[in-house]
């Protein structure tokens, strides 16, 4: 059966106004999918305009990849679905978007974290590092210099997660051995199998002692 | 996932009174199972009061006692010089558990409040009284190999998926906990329950109430201790079996003993006869044999999960043998 509601917001990436009058124009039953039981209550007494408010976006400060953004969000957008969907940087993966495969590891102030399991305005006023940003203009990064050299990937997938966490593995100093790297690496899952080659990747970055 | 309102505030009195006051709302840090459950549909929070202002973000150690704020980071703890000296368990079981990410944002206190893995638990069209109290147990008959073996009832045979968790129960951490009405403090072996009538319920804890530290009496137990963590692959993953041992070895003779398990039940499990068999005894691997055979009389294994009451005894002589054997 196809849904009109759905077609409201698509191409829209800042859907604020629209949003609005999504929720001025819905109707109960589209307020009732919603299934929340204030939302619920608010519909029943034709609160339209109060659940509006209620999702007010909320401004979010973020620095990326060295550039500042000043952003309106809604509470319930997630670090990477606002770095894939609205901010078109797409380096960063979407692998099973519950912490289980370590595809959307990004650097925040510095350290790795899965971007999936936290929402973009709890990162206010952080600094974010995706796969786009290790590159200095056209000089690809050490590590990523490395994953071509030992042939770290193959359908490339999780690699954007994989270079993230090991520069992440050598800065935290959690590269001293194949064993250690292993260990420290055990939160990026690559289904093609290419661990052998991700680990001689960062065993060379490693001991090169280049910046990372 | 579902709307809702988030606000983030700066002392401890008001969120805890936002979240006693509004059935819906909820406490965030970490976020990494919250928002997990919350993708999932499992809970369905209309408001998330992010703790992450509030100032429970110090370790310290005082003659007596060892104190970790609720918001100190998983990587933080595992990796402080003051725990891997003087808490060298709790940095122990911390590696084991989740990933360096999951680590870089999971919370001391979000780490004692994450609710189980169990399958049933996570699959919305599946009964879990857990999650739907009254709908039933989809793993009693279902596939239950994660499951636990020591139960006080067949309402629920989650078990709880923390490692650092099992480290504190061995070590006898006491959780600080503040409401509406003031603070209290529970050792975090009473603060978990059995499922028994309430399989919805994982503690103790009250409705707004805040973990806001956790407190590990000093100890004596030196280099002699070991979390020893069975799994389906070699890293992150949850337990299959664990277990967390400390000892006070003085000539050779054991002065105390605490062993703790993960993986096989509703709670951290304190294996308190196998303890009191070991004290005053000599380490000598008949005494661990002895001790691990008194670990399994009240288990009882489901048709996935009965491997585990072999896994069990081998894993505490393992765990009781390394260390021992650290000098």
């Amino acid at each position: 059966m196809k849904d009109e509601t759905q077609y409201i917001e698509v191409g829209d990436d800042f859907p604020g106004e629209s949003r609005r009058n999504f929720f001025k124009q819905s109707t109960l039953l589209t307020a009732l999918a919603l299934t929340s039981g204030a939302v619920v209550k608010a519909a029943e007494s034709n609160w339209d305009e109060k659940i509006a408010a209620a999702f007010e976006k909320l401004p979010v400060m973020l620095e990326i990849n060295g550039k500042k953004y000043s952003l309106s969000l809604e509470p319930r957008v997630t670090l990477l679905d606002l770095l894939r969907e609205q901010l078109a940087l797409n380096g960063t993966k979407k692998g099973c978007d519950h912490g289980q495969c370590g595809a959307c590891t990004v650097l925040v102030n510095g350290r790795r974290i899965n971007a999936c399991l936290t929402l973009a305005v709890m990162q206010d006023g952080n600094k974010i590092t995706t796969i786009e940003g290790l590159c200095q203009g056209d000089k690809l990064h050490p590590l990523q210099e490395a994953f071509i050299k030992h042939d770290g990937f193959q359908c490339g997938y999780c690699t954007p997660g994989q270079i993230m966490s090991g520069v992440a593995v050598i800065r935290e100093g959690h590269a001293g051995s194949e064993a250690e790297i292993k260990e420290y690496m055990s939160g990026n899952l690559c289904r093609c199998g290419c661990y052998p080659h991700i680990v001689d990747a960062i065993m060379e970055v490693k001991k090169g002692g280049q910046q990372v | 996932m579902n709307q809702f309102q988030y606000v983030k505030p700066s002392d401890p009195k008001t969120a805890i009174a936002i979240v006693s006051k509004e059935p819906a709302a909820k406490f965030i840090a970490g976020g990494t199972n919250l928002l997990d459950l919350m993708k999932k549909g499992i809970v369905n929070p209309e408001k998330l009061v992010d703790i992450n202002n509030l100032p429970f973000k110090s370790i310290e150690k005082a003659s007596n006692v060892f104190r970790l704020g609720a918001l100190v980071l998983n990587s933080d703890a595992a990796e402080h010089e003051l725990v891997k000296k003087h808490v060298p368990l709790l940095s122990m079981a911390l590696n084991a558990g989740a990933s360096p990410q999951l680590r870089n944002m999971a919370t001391i206190g979000g780490n004692i409040m994450q609710r189980t893995r169990c399958s049933y638990f996570y699959d919305t069209v599946m009964p879990c009284n857990k999650r739907e109290p009254g709908s039933g147990c989809g793993a009693l008959k279902g596939y239950n190999r994660m499951h636990a073996i020591y139960n006080n009832t067949e309402s629920c045979i989650a078990v709880h998926p923390s490692d650092m968790c099992v480290a504190l129960s061995a070590l006898n951490a006491a959780v600080v906990i503040q409401g509406t009405g003031g603070a209290r403090r529970v050792s975090i072996n009473d603060f978990f329950r059995l499922p028994a009538d309430h399989p919805e319920k994982d503690s103790n804890l009250l409705k707004g109430e805040m973990i806001t530290a956790v407190e590990i009496p000093a100890n004596t137990f030196g280099k002699n201790i070991y979390y020893l963590k069975i799994r389906d692959r070699s890293s992150y993953a949850f337990a299959l079996v664990s277990v967390a041992v400390a000892l006070d070895i003085s000539g050779g003779k054991i002065r105390d003993a605490r062993l703790s398990l993960g993986g096989v039940a509703h709670k951290p499990w304190r294996l308190y006869q196998s303890e009191k068999f070991l004290v005053g005894k000599q380490v000598s691997q008949a005494n661990f044999l002895e001790a691990s055979k008194l670990s399994i009389q009240n288990a009882k294994g489901y048709e996935h999960n009965s491997f585990k009451l072999k896994l069990v005894p081998k894993a505490i002589v393992e765990a009781l043998q390394k260390a021992s054997s650290n000098a």
